[in-house]
């Protein structure tokens, strides 16, 4: 080009990808994991029948139970996902993205691939499916509790490292107050109580004294691990009549609908808290999209300097919503003492948090992303528990690591193209 | 609406940003603030718009004393402002943006935005702005941000409007029709405060021009006022506005750009397949509106952009592919876009910050140890030659005023022999006073027979010191023409509509 071009306006724009061929990521990570699929899980399959029961004999409904035969099921699954891979990577030469359905579906059946290949290897061949996923919404409901928690405190411009802490503090609490009112429902509210602190010093320390948000984080968290245990080993160890049995919240089932299979006792079987998840999901994603306030809050973590001009007072609406983040974490930790088990010991969070952290990133910023990320997290638990019972060839320890390592590749693997709040963990100054 | 400053003074610890200014806006009137970079132009109407508090003195709105708390009440008051940086939200709609703040709902905090939507369509096409309020903001151009920012002012039903240097991103045909824009609003009713150094455009619109120099007022005059009085008004003596610059005597070719390639990390042709030549002894100034791939331009030939493919030699040696320093020791001098961030170590004294180059290099270091005497000796004839006004060659060179700070980065650049020099935005907010001294400065190393690229977004200052002037638009370039092109012609060109007829000359 010795001469300059004399190109007009409409031919300038920008070239972007065109020619160019989008990411290999995604075709080369199906192909791979499809072929393990097959080798693995079907050619090298067990050749015992895993059963997967879908209702408890008590159920009002009781529907017969699925027996899928270890090799066979493992090998057609296998092929299914090389089917997947393949579309993925006719995609690719034809220069296009795949869709984004394409990793969830493929992402489902590999775990059910992987299921009937653990299963069908197991002493005892036979899970309740229902189970597994009853108890994977149990687990999560802290989870999701926390990860809202995050949500709200990113969405507004405050990274919330403390997560970890406001559940401790809101489960110490909780077992505390329940115990010594002799009324659970006081406690759970007095575990939003221990929250909301927990995140106004967060509050104060990074929005007034602008004091790195990820310091105060991971202090505060070291903080309430500490003060719980010196107040359990002090106070609930040598007293736990008087301190530490805090009762439970009661099952509250829905007639009728607590009765379908499977959805019934993940939907319809729930303590108050339990309930409360699924309503602050949805209230938290109506409030953030469609309210005032939302629109207010989003655009306080995304450009707190407009908002400060279009008369939105950035450093109160920051406040209030990181302790209402706070609150709503609290009544996440007294899931571990109010439903879970009846009781405090010590840091009984044991880490949910940070995998709270890592749902909210996993599920985009999003209150449903997260919900969704939560109960994946909460799946990988809960497998790790039952397959533990039903006795499989994999050492428990290799399955002790599977939520943690769900999480490392959820959130490296997939996360990629996601964009946190623009202003999220830096302080505003006006002017 | 009747709008009076009354003694405003605004202190930032003991300096005076502004003190004790008076201005009165009438109804219905554009009312220009003319002013150097640092005036104090942006600092007055923030107090105005209630983001600053005044130190002293009083906003009076039609007879009636205001004190405003922060710009809601500013708003309240009838009073909008765009700011010089867009105060939009990129990842919300047009019509999200305009909402925020005045939020239409219905019970229960409910957003209804289809009333913003109806209210930004009537507006739109009032003025004519072609707007859709469900674009998102990130994907608009700059032109059409800045409508959404009047819209937003608008819709609050503001009767005064503050555009601070509106026209800074915008390309000279966008400009043209923002004063349009100006003049509409004007005549249905709305007050303006331009604020502007732009003495072409506030000449073009204004009513009224009240110039401010250091925080004060120093007088007001009319529009029909001759540009050499406003700028000498403005800068404080005489100024020459324009440059004694001899015709290029240009010798032999020796820097050659062939199809330059740079790739952003998401895969977009930030600078795509430019090719230019500069002799020997002559400026190619590139212009364009920001952000058209200029700074990827300039950093990909001194080695510091990542994907870059195509070729650059000087004196026939390849420079692509070379460590930084490799390529600065080819006899490259660099002068950065900005220099606070990459053209000076701001906590480091000004003597320190003039070897950064060559602080290895004797006579400065021997081995291991460096010469802090010899260091102190070239900060003073540096200071002397280039005129850096700097209470002491030890003061940090992050206290320095904006045009010191430049003088200190070209300084530094030009004290070693030079095989070619580029300087990206050589005198962005640098006062009228510097701007002559470093053109002068740039058109002297012409002389002397360097190769130089100038990079500039702002055209007066390409037509200044061009001989050939290049223009890019979303990293192409759309054409080379000779430094005589009227305006407009250039003006179309940073639009990206090719040069015709011009002949290309190699």
């Amino acid at each position: 080009m010795s001469t300059a071009t004399t190109a007009p306006a409409s031919g300038a724009a920008a070239r972007t990808t065109a020619g160019e061929r989008p990411p290999l990521k995604v075709p080369v990570s199906l192909s791979v994991l499809a072929l393990v699929a097959l080798v693995f899980f079907g050619l090298l399959g067990p050749g015992k029948t895993a059963e997967m029961k879908v209702s408890d004999p008590g159920d009002a409904i009781v529907l017969p139970s699925i027996a899928i035969p270890g090799q066979v099921g493992g090998i057609v699954m296998g092929v299914l996902l090389l089917a997947a891979a393949a579309y993925s990577v006719y995609l690719w030469t034809q220069g296009r993205r795949s869709p984004r359905w394409l990793p969830i579906v493929f992402a489902v059946v590999f775990v059910f691939s992987l299921l009937v290949w653990i299963v069908a290897g197991a002493r005892q061949p036979s899970i309740s499916l229902a189970g597994l996923i009853a108890g994977s919404v149990t687990l999560a409901v802290p989870l999701v509790f926390g990860s809202l928690s995050g949500v709200l405190c990113e969405r507004v411009g405050v990274v919330n490292i403390a997560i970890e802490g406001q559940l401790l503090g809101g489960a110490f609490t909780a077992a505390l107050v329940a115990t010594v009112t002799r009324n659970a429902y006081i406690g759970l509210i007095a575990a939003a109580a221990a929250g909301a602190t927990v995140s106004m010093v967060l509050a104060v320390f990074s929005i007034k004294y602008l004091v790195n948000q990820i310091i105060v984080g991971v202090v505060l968290n070291v903080l309430v691990s500490g003060l719980t245990g010196f107040l359990f080993g002090t106070i609930m160890v040598p007293n736990k009549a008087l301190f530490n049995t805090p009762g439970r919240l009661d099952i509250i089932p829905i007639p009728l609908l607590a009765d379908l299979p499977i959805i019934g006792p993940i939907l319809f079987r729930q303590s108050v808290a339990g309930y409360l998840m699924y309503i602050a999901v949805a209230v938290v994603w109506f409030g953030l999209f469609k309210t005032k306030w939302g629109l207010r809050v989003r655009a306080v973590g995304e450009h707190p300097q407009a908002a400060d001009t279009l008369g939105v007072n950035v450093n109160a609406t920051r406040f209030w919503n990181v302790t209402l983040g706070g609150a709503i974490a609290g009544i996440g930790g007294a899931i571990f003492t109010l439903v879970t088990i009846d009781s405090f010991t010590q840091e009984i969070s044991g880490g949910r948090g940070f995998i709270a952290l890592a749902a909210l990133i996993f599920g985009r910023w999003n209150p449903i992303g997260a919900f969704l990320a939560s109960l994946l997290f909460g799946f990988a638990y809960n497998l790790q528990s039952i397959l533990g019972i039903i006795g499989t060839p994999v050492p428990s320890q290799f399955m002790a690591m599977l939520p943690y390592l769900v999480t490392v590749f959820a959130v490296a693997g997939l996360v990629g193209r996601s964009r946190p709040p623009a202003a999220s963990g830096i302080p505003y100054v006006k002017g | 609406m009747k709008l009076e400053l009354k003694g405003i003074s605004k202190a930032f610890g003991t300096f005076y940003a502004n003190q004790d200014i008076d201005l009165v806006v009438e109804p219905g009137q554009i009312h220009c603030l003319l002013g150097e970079n640092g005036a104090g132009k942006s600092t007055l109407m923030n107090v105005l718009y209630g983001l600053y508090e005044p130190t002293a003195g009083q906003i009076v709105v039609d007879g009636e004393v205001m004190n405003f708390r922060g710009p809601g009440d500013a708003m309240a008051a009838g009073i909008g402002m765009v700011h010089q940086h867009f105060m939009l939200v990129p990842v919300f709609t047009v019509a999200e943006n305009v909402a925020l703040g005045a939020e239409p709902t219905t019970f229960g905090g409910i957003l209804s935005i289809d009333q913003t939507r109806k209210k930004i369509r009537e507006i739109s096409d009032k003025y004519g702005f072609d707007v859709d309020p469900d674009a998102l903001v990130e994907d608009l151009p700059v032109g059409v941000q800045q409508r959404v920012e009047i819209i937003k002012a608008l819709v609050r039903e503001a009767k005064v409007l503050i555009l601070d240097e509106p026209t800074a991103v915008l390309t000279p045909q966008e400009t043209d029709e923002l004063l349009d824009i100006m003049r509409q609003l004007k005549t249905s009713g709305t007050s303006i405060v331009f604020i502007s150094h732009k003495l072409r455009e506030v000449k073009a619109v204004a009513d009224v021009i009240t110039v401010i120099r250091r925080g004060k007022v120093v007088g007001d005059a009319p529009p029909s006022a001759p540009t050499a009085e406003l700028a000498s008004m403005m800068v404080g003596r005489a100024v020459s506005l324009t440059l004694d610059k001899g015709p290029a005597n240009r010798k032999e070719t020796t820097f050659v750009v062939k199809d330059l390639t740079v790739r952003a990390p998401n895969g977009t042709y930030v600078v795509d397949g430019i090719s230019f030549d500069i002799a020997q002894g002559e400026i190619l100034a590139v212009a364009g509106v920001q952000g058209n791939g200029q700074t990827e331009m300039t950093e990909a030939i001194l080695g510091i952009q990542e994907h870059v493919t195509g070729s650059v030699t000087l004196d026939g040696k390849e420079l692509l592919g070379l460590p930084v320093k490799e390529v600065l020791r080819s006899g490259v001098g660099f002068v950065p876009e900005d220099r606070t961030v990459d053209g000076l170590v701001g906590p480091f004294s000004v003597a320190e910050n003039l070897v950064l180059d060559l602080y290895d290099k004797a006579p400065f270091a021997k081995r291991m140890s460096m010469s802090p005497a010899k260091v102190e000796q070239n900060a003073k004839a540096k200071i002397e030659e280039f005129d850096i006004r700097t209470p002491s060659a030890g003061a940090a060179a992050g206290t320095l005023s904006g045009g010191n700070q430049q003088k200190v980065v070209m300084a530094r650049e030009l004290s070693r022999p030079l095989r070619l020099f580029i300087a990206s935005q050589p005198t962005r907010g640098v006062d009228v006073g510097s701007i002559e001294f470093l053109h002068k400065r740039i058109v002297a190393e012409r002389d002397v027979g360097t190769p130089v690229l100038i990079v500039s977004t702002e055209l007066d200052e390409v037509i200044e010191l061009a001989d050939r002037i290049a223009v890019l638009y979303k990293g192409k370039l759309v054409g080379i023409v000779p430094s005589g092109t009227p305006r407009d012609t250039l003006g179309l060109m940073m639009a990206g509509v090719g040069a015709e007829g011009v002949s290309h000359e190699h």
